[in-house]
């Protein structure tokens, strides 16, 4: 064949996609783009989770609201009436709510994310497709129930408002505009924490019987019924490498301002920092491990 | 002559090694691994290791090669075949073609948008209804939601469910959730599709209009790999085939010469079931199962029969003490676990009485299936060793496939599955009464 038709010939043909299939070797790349490719995967998938968590419930998407306010009740009697934690000034109801909401996703995260891979163990066996879809599905899912509970909290906060000698003003400022920012660090760890224990979890089974004890333990650890300022002044830093409270603090400065406390800022930069270096570490984890899933689930 | 362009999937030494669990039995040849590793045996594994710092004989040992060594090309447009008996390697290698596993060496090259039907409704849940199920599954295989938009009616009309479409799948029999979940996976539409067994699912008609779809797909020239242990499926929809054999491409040729080496040739460890140790429960005793096995009419060990030929099934036991009133016997199941038939050795009056009590040692019992008895397709055979209404020594519901290839049998001139597990030749009489 000549040089010329060659060249037609080339220019006739559409450019095939080609895959090539070897074995990969070190620690390969993080191959993002292809996360890109299945976002509508990712929609359905998390679309499916919320579709069914409450099917044939009696009470439904009410679950959503139901579960924080009843945790909130318990912790307001048990750590404000009888340990008598203080809640620096704010009404212990809203203190324990505002941190009930990054917290819920975290751990609601951990739960379902952890166990994802091997739940949707049919998926990975029988068809290919980024295997990072599945415990980001499991973390977005829980977004939903965030927004439930976030509604439940502007409620909770107009009535504290209103209601005279709670020792609570509503102030609107600046600081509020910061709240998605800090979801999304919320939502980062939580995937962060999630590749890891999804990754351990299909090599090890041992990971879904540590969850619940891990989340109990966790949330101890995270200023969820207390406030980081029972923590010595010298030790807060050291604290704040729990990445959970550095998203607690934030979000608790975003709703309450001023009034809590001091703006939390190194605090939140160091749990930044250590959800940042969990997450990558994560990816990087996940994708080495990925290509043994399918044989090992 | 064929250049690089006009090649759709080329394989090159394409090995993939799997590591046994704990157990032999536990082999991902039976399906999925049911072991999985627990922190516990890999401490205590990782202790033997330092101890005896013969980590690499024992992994030798514990290891596998389910394919090795397996090259070929695929043409663009080709409709190509794979056959070979359980374990042979079919799946891996289309799993491995499918980048749902990696391979352990070798590599493959795949031109064009890949698409692969190793299961049929992967991902369906029960709780959704078949519309919300339709565009998961579709977006499961790839899809996008446009696509899915766009051929959702005809999916519907394929599946014929269309009056619970709004109802949960929970809800749906077996067979309206197998349309619903084969109707999604025929509107898959790449360049390149890989398909394993899904065929051997559903009804005889639904097979029908399955085989029907992929011989549409095989003819709009796109390129297909075809794994089916439905030899009409595979001589209808293809001219040329693999033959593996334990993990290594076999033969490839022309379809009808691929098919009779695979039914002819030395697959001997096909068409038998020994019962190890292990494998039989300590309450069976004094009655122990050795062997089941499956000749065909030239006394071959063999697990594809042809219906045309009549077939043998012995069945060899120990008995470590005599037992009064023994019967041994079998059940022939299909794929979905109806009953076709049973029959048990001491079943006529007179072996009956001749065999009121077996004295210990080692026997075989052995039957004739007569010729042009079962129809094309996969059947089971369950055994039982028991005394009427006194005791079960043994039974074991899975004890053994074997394959029937219709080829020849009567009404075969007519490319359609027939109904039923029988094929039975039968005299007719047409009389004019004119």
């Amino acid at each position: 064949m000549s040089q010329a038709t060659l060249s037609a010939s080339l220019k006739e043909r559409p450019a095939d996609e080609i895959t090539l299939i070897r074995p990969s070797r070190g620690l390969g790349a993080l191959n993002l783009r292809d996360l890109w490719l299945y976002r509508e995967l990712i929609y359905f998938l998390t679309w499916r989770d919320i579709k069914v968590r409450y099917k044939q419930t009696v009470l439904g998407a009410a679950w959503a609201v139901l579960q924080p306010v009843l945790q909130m009740v318990v912790f307001t009697l048990l750590f404000n009436r009888v340990a008598n934690l203080s809640s620096n000034g704010i009404p212990y109801p809203i203190f324990n709510f505002a941190a009930l909401l990054p917290w819920r996703l975290f751990a609601k995260a951990l739960n379902d994310a952890g166990r994802s891979l091997v739940t949707n163990r049919n998926m990975v066996t029988k068809v290919y497709f980024p295997r990072l879809v599945i415990p980001l599905a499991s973390v977005l899912g829980g977004v939903v129930d965030f927004a439930f509970a976030f509604l439940v909290m502007i409620g909770l906060m107009m009535y504290y408002h209103f209601a005279p000698g709670s020792g609570y003003q509503f102030q609107a400022s600046p600081a509020l505009l910061s709240l998605p920012l800090f979801l999304l660090l919320a939502l980062l760890t939580a995937f962060g924490v999630s590749l890891w224990l999804s990754a351990l979890n299909v090599l090890y089974r041992d990971v879904a019987y540590v969850l619940p004890f891990l989340t109990e333990l966790w949330f101890f650890i995270t200023p969820v019924v207390y406030s980081s300022t029972e923590i010595p002044e010298r030790f807060r830093l050291l604290y704040a490498l729990n990445p959970m409270t550095g998203v607690v603090e934030a979000f608790r400065w975003a709703l309450f301002g001023a009034q809590s406390q001091a703006a939390p800022g190194p605090m939140v930069a160091v749990s930044a920092l250590v959800a940042i270096v969990v997450l990558v570490s994560g990816l990087f984890y996940f994708r080495r491990m990925e290509r043994v899933f399918a044989d090992e689930i | 002559m064929p250049t690089s362009y006009d090649v759709a999937i080329r394989v090159e030494n394409l090995g993939k090694k799997f590591h046994i669990g704990v157990s032999p039995q536990d082999s991902p040849l039976r399906g999925n691994t049911g072991s999985y590793r627990t922190l516990r045996d890999e401490v205590s594994e990782a202790y033997q290791r330092l101890r005896k710092g013969r980590h690499a004989l024992v992994a030798q040992k514990n290891t596998i090669w389910a394919l090795r060594d397996v090259s070929f090309d695929v043409r663009k447009g080709q409709v190509l075949g794979i056959i070979g008996r359980n374990g042979a390697g079919k799946s891996t290698l289309l799993k491995i073609l499918s980048r749902v596993t990696e391979p352990t060496e070798g590599y493959a090259e795949i031109r064009g948008r890949i698409g692969a039907l190793l299961e049929v409704g992967t991902g369906f849940h029960p709780e959704l209804t078949g519309r919300e199920n339709i565009y998961l599954n579709g977006a499961i295989l790839g899809m996008k939601r446009a696509e899915i938009a766009q051929k959702f009616d005809e999916i519907v009309a394929f599946s014929e469910v269309e009056r619970f479409i709004e109802t949960p799948v929970k809800r749906y029999s077996s067979g309206m959730y197998l349309r619903l979940a084969f109707a999604v996976a025929a509107h898959l539409e790449p360049e390149i599709l890989v398909v394993d067994e899904v065929l051997a699912v559903g009804d005889a008609e639904f097979q029908r209009k399955c085989i029907g779809k992929m011989s549409d797909v095989a003819q709009q020239g796109r390129t297909v790999l075809f794994v089916s242990h439905n030899m009409s499926a595979i001589l209808r929809l293809t001219e040329e085939c693999l033959v593996l054999d334990q993990g290594r491409l076999a033969l490839r040729a022309a379809t009808n010469q691929a098919v009779d080496y695979y039914m002819a040739a030395g697959f001997s460890n096909a068409g038998e079931r020994v019962w190890s140790a292990a494998e039989v429960p300590a309450d069976a005793a004094p009655f122990k199962p050795l062997a089941l096995r499956v000749r065909d009419a030239a006394g071959r060990v063999v697990d594809t029969l042809r219906s045309t030929e009549a077939f043998n099934v012995e069945f060899e036991y120990e008995l470590q003490q005599d037992i009064t009133g023994l019967r041994v016997g079998f059940y022939v199941l299909t794929l979905r676990g109806e009953y076709v038939f049973t029959s048990f050795d001491t079943d006529e009056i007179s072996r009956f009485d001749g065999f009121s009590t077996r004295k210990a040692g080692r026997y075989c019992s052995r039957c004739v299936i007569p010729a042009n008895m079962l129809n094309d397709g996969r059947y089971v055979l369950a055994v039982n060793a028991s005394t009427f209404r006194i005791r079960r020594y043994f039974q074991d519901e899975h004890a053994l496939g074997f394959y029937v290839d219709g080829t020849g049998a009567p009404g075969k001139q007519w490319p359609e599955t027939r109904l039923g597990p029988l094929r039975p030749a039968l005299d007719w009489e047409i009389q004019n009464l004119s």
